[in-house]
C-alpha cells in the first residue's frame, strides 16, 4: 500500500487501523508477544513523541516519555478493555498522564482507563471490539471535517496544552467564544456518533 | 444516587486534554468517579485526543529494544503515581465518611477545611448547617461545586449529593443549604472567589474562600 515517495520521506509511521491495535494488545497481552509489541511501538510512539514536543517538552525527555508510555502499556496489557475506547484512546490517557505528572508536575486526577477495565469483564466481545473501531473511526473522520476555527481551539488544548483562558489569549478571542467553539466542536462529534449509540 | 446536574462539555473536554487547572481536575475526577454518565461522556472527549494523536506526523524514534530493555532494568512503572481515584483527597475522605476533620468556622453555620495541593487553583471542602447561606459571590475563573452530603440550591437549581455545579465567571450567586440535613460539598475555584458584601470582602482574608 505504502508508495515509494512516502517511503523516502522521514520515518513516516504506518496508519492506525483499530482492529489491528486491538489485535497487538490482545497478542501482548496473552502472550507477551515481542513482536506484537514492536509493532505497537513503531506505530505509536513516533506519534507519542510528537505529542509531548508540541506540549513543549525536549526531544530528548519526550523521547524517555514517548517510551515509557509504550512500556506501560506492554505492562499493563492484561488489563485493556475496549468498553473503554480503542487501543488509541488508552495510550492517549497514559501519554497524557505522564505529561501532566513530568511535566506540570502535578498530580492527574485523570484516571487511566485500566482502572475501570478491572469492573468489568476481561475478554471483550468480538462486536464490542468492532464497535469500539468504528466509532473511533467516526470521531477521527468528525474531528478532521471540523471547521478550521473549531479544530484549531480543539487542537490548541488538546496538542499545545493551553487552558480556554490561554487559548482565548493566543487567538485574541473573549473567553465566551473560545468556549462556545469547544462546545460546538464537541456537539458536531456526538452528532456524527449518534447512531452508533 | 440520582445525578441530575453534570459537567459541561468545556470541562470535560479540558479534563481529558489534562488542562483544566489542578483543583477543578481534583473535583472532576470525583464527580467522574460517582457518575457514569460522565465517565462516558469522557470516554467520548477522549477519544477525540487519540483522534488527534493519531493525526500527528511520525518523528524519529529510537528502536524499541534498547529502549525496553533499559526501562525494564529499571523495574517496573510507579502507576500509582500516574494519579486517579486513589489519590483523590476528596475521594480518600468520602471513604472515611469525612470524619476527623479540622473544620473552621467561616461564618453563621458555615464551616471550611482547604485541601493544598499542587497546582492552579483553590480546593477546599465547605460544611453548612441546615439553612446557611454562602455570601453572594462571582468568579474570576471557573468554579465546580461537588456535593457530597445533603444539598442546596440557587438561582441554577436543587444539588443533592453527586451533582456537580459548573459555574463560570458570569454566574452571581448565593448558594444555600437545604433545610433537613444541611451540605457538605468540595469547592474548586480557578481563582479566589469574589465577595460582593463589604462585610464579606473584608472578611475575605480570614477566610481564605
Amino acid at each position: 500500500m505504502v508508495s515509494d515517495w512516502v517511503s523516502l520521506r522521514a520515518r513516516p509511521a504506518p496508519k492506525v487501523s483499530y482492529s489491528a491495535m486491538t489485535e497487538l494488545l490482545a497478542r501482548i497481552a496473552q502472550r507477551t508477544d515481542p513482536a506484537a509489541f514492536h509493532e505497537l511501538y513503531q506505530s505509536y510512539g513516533p506519534r507519542v513523541k510528537v505529542y509531548l514536543v508540541r506540549r513543549g517538552v525536549d526531544a530528548a525527555t519526550a523521547e524517555d516519555l514517548a517510551q515509557e508510555t509504550l512500556l506501560i502499556v506492554w505492562r499493563r496489557a492484561a488489563l485493556f478493555s475496549s468498553e473503554r475506547g480503542s487501543a488509541s484512546t488508552w495510550i492517549f490517557t497514559i501519554a497524557r498522564n505522564l505529561w501532566i505528572d513530568r511535566l506540570r508536575k502535578e498530580v492527574p486526577w485523570q484516571e487511566l482507563p485500566a482502572a475501570h477495565a478491572a469492573e468489568t469483564s476481561p475478554e471483550p466481545l468480538p462486536d464490542a471490539v468492532v464497535a469500539e473501531s468504528e466509532l473511533q473511526l467516526r470521531v477521527r473522520a468528525a474531528v478532521a471535517q471540523l471547521p478550521a476555527e473549531q479544530k484549531r481551539v480543539i487542537e490548541l488544548a488538546y496538542l499545545e496544552g493551553l487552558s480556554h483562558g490561554e487559548i482565548a489569549a493566543r487567538l485574541g478571542l473573549p473567553l465566551g467564544t473560545v468556549k462556545s467553539r469547544v462546545r460546538i466542536a464537541y456537539q458536531r462529534m456526538r452528532a456524527a456518533v449518534e447512531d452508533l449509540k | 444516587m440520582t445525578i441530575t446536574h453534570h459537567l459541561g462539555s468545556e470541562t470535560l473536554l479540558s479534563f481529558a486534554a489534562g488542562t483544566l487547572p489542578s483543583a477543578l481536575s481534583a473535583v472532576a475526577g470525583a464527580h467522574i468517579a460517582m457518575c457514569r454518565h460522565c465517565r462516558d461522556e469522557l470516554v467520548w472527549c477522549e477519544r477525540i485526543g487519540a483522534a488527534l494523536l493519531e493525526g500527528l506526523p511520525a518523528m524519529p524514534l529510537a528502536d524499541a529494544e534498547p529502549a525496553v530493555a533499559s526501562l525494564r532494568e529499571a523495574g517496573p512503572p510507579d502507576l500509582a503515581r500516574l494519579g486517579g481515584n486513589a489519590s483523590n483527597p476528596i475521594l480518600r475522605l468520602a471513604r472515611d465518611d469525612f470524619a476527623d476533620i479540622a473544620w473552621r468556622r467561616i461564618g453563621i453555620g458555615l464551616w471550611h477545611r482547604p485541601l493544598p495541593l499542587k497546582g492552579q487553583g483553590a480546593l477546599q471542602l465547605i460544611k453548612a448547617a441546615p439553612g446557611a447561606a454562602v455570601p453572594e459571590h462571582s468568579h474570576g475563573g471557573g468554579e465546580l461545586t461537588l456535593i457530597l452530603r445533603g444539598a442546596m440550591s440557587d438561582t441554577t437549581g436543587r444539588y443533592v449529593a453527586g451533582d456537580v455545579a459548573d459555574l463560570d465567571e458570569e454566574i452571581e450567586h448565593t448558594p444555600i443549604a437545604d433545610a433537613g440535613e444541611g451540605c457538605l460539598c468540595a469547592i474548586a475555584n480557578e481563582v479566589p472567589t469574589r465577595f460582593h458584601s463589604l462585610l464579606a470582602r473584608l472578611l475575605q482574608p480570614w477566610h481564605g474562600l
